[in-house]
């Protein structure tokens, strides 16, 4: 079981590397684009003694306290059997 | 009265502080390594600027679960006296015992040159031995001070007057100009309600010795210094 965990800076909160990434592209020529924010991929691998649901509740919390800061950042869980 | 400077893996600014403190305050000083519990003979720790568990996840994020740090939080608690610098600030922000957060500079830089801080208020332990409005030239180096916090605690932080040093010009005009990350309200220090945790990402303990180019720094660690004093 694999726990996958998503942290992106709140919505308000100005993100300058997601900026220059944008301006880098776009020098490059690609097009079309409005914005660019930058983020956070955690994958977890679990060993099998939790249980789906308690594997969820452990990592959200995990989520909450350590991968991002919530006072700058979202965080989404997603748990794969 | 006695400090402690706290070390971290990736602390680099904490013989600095050491330095300071033995020699310019005068006073006794050790470091305490990170796993260390006990504060209890301390009356003022500080914790150095530096690069914490390789600022791994984000800056200060991983040093806040060091084992110090549950202790350094029944420290503060108990009313005794906590600096944190640069990436200490970084730390005491994470650790949620100030409000806020520091990310990326607003430019993407990492910014190291001699900045200006306005003292906002002497009313604090490590700032009394100043008056309101004096500015320090102080060095400042990081890539992560750009300081935010919602409406609320913005409002919070000015109405109780706990803004202690923001960034302005040489002659003490706060400008946008003179903003060297971004921080909200050219925010470069605040204090806790309790006003005995300051965080500021300035270096006071880099310019202490005019052979550095300022000395200003030392008149913030005075400033404790006389605190402790008048508290012994």
């Amino acid at each position: 079981m694999k726990a996958k965990v998503y942290v992106n800076l709140k919505s308000g909160v100005l993100d300058p590397q997601g900026k220059a990434i944008q301006h880098s592209v776009e020098l490059l020529g690609y097009s079309g684009i409005a914005d660019v924010r930058q983020g956070k991929y955690f994958e977890i691998s679990l060993d099998g003694s939790l249980d789906n649901q308690q594997a969820r509740e452990s990592v959200e919390k995990m989520a909450r306290e350590v991968l991002s800061n919530p006072i700058i950042e979202d965080y989404r869980v997603e748990i794969e059997a | 009265m006695k400090f402690g400077v706290i070390v971290f893996p990736g602390s680099n600014c904490d013989h600095d502080a050491y330095h300071v403190i033995s020699k310019h305050v005068g006073q006794p000083v050790d470091f305490i390594w990170h796993r260390e519990t006990d504060l209890s003979t301390y009356d003022a720790v500080i914790l150095p600027g530096g690069f914490s568990y390789g600022d791994y996840l984000r800056a200060g994020a991983l040093a806040r679960f060091s084992p110090v740090m549950n202790s350094v939080k029944k420290f503060a608690e108990s009313g005794r006296f906590v600096l944190g610098i640069c990436n200490g600030f970084q730390i005491l922000c994470e650790a949620g015992l100030l409000p806020g957060a520091l990310i990326r500079n607003r430019d993407l830089h990492f910014v190291c040159e001699h900045i200006h801080v306005r003292v906002e208020t002497s009313d604090s332990p490590f700032t009394n031995e100043m008056k309101t409005g004096t500015v320090l030239r102080i060095p400042i180096a990081h890539a992560e001070g750009n300081y935010i916090c919602d409406d609320s605690t913005l409002a919070e932080l000015q109405r109780e007057n706990r803004i202690v040093f923001r960034y302005c010009e040489p002659d003490g005009t706060v400008t946008d100009a003179a903003n060297p990350n971004g921080s909200r309200d050219n925010i470069a220090g605040i204090c806790n309600r309790e006003r005995n945790v300051l965080g500021l990402m300035p270096h006071p303990e880099r310019a202490c010795e005019d052979l550095l180019g300022s000395s200003d720094g030392r008149d913030i660690f005075r400033s404790l210094a006389a605190t402790l004093a008048a508290a012994v």
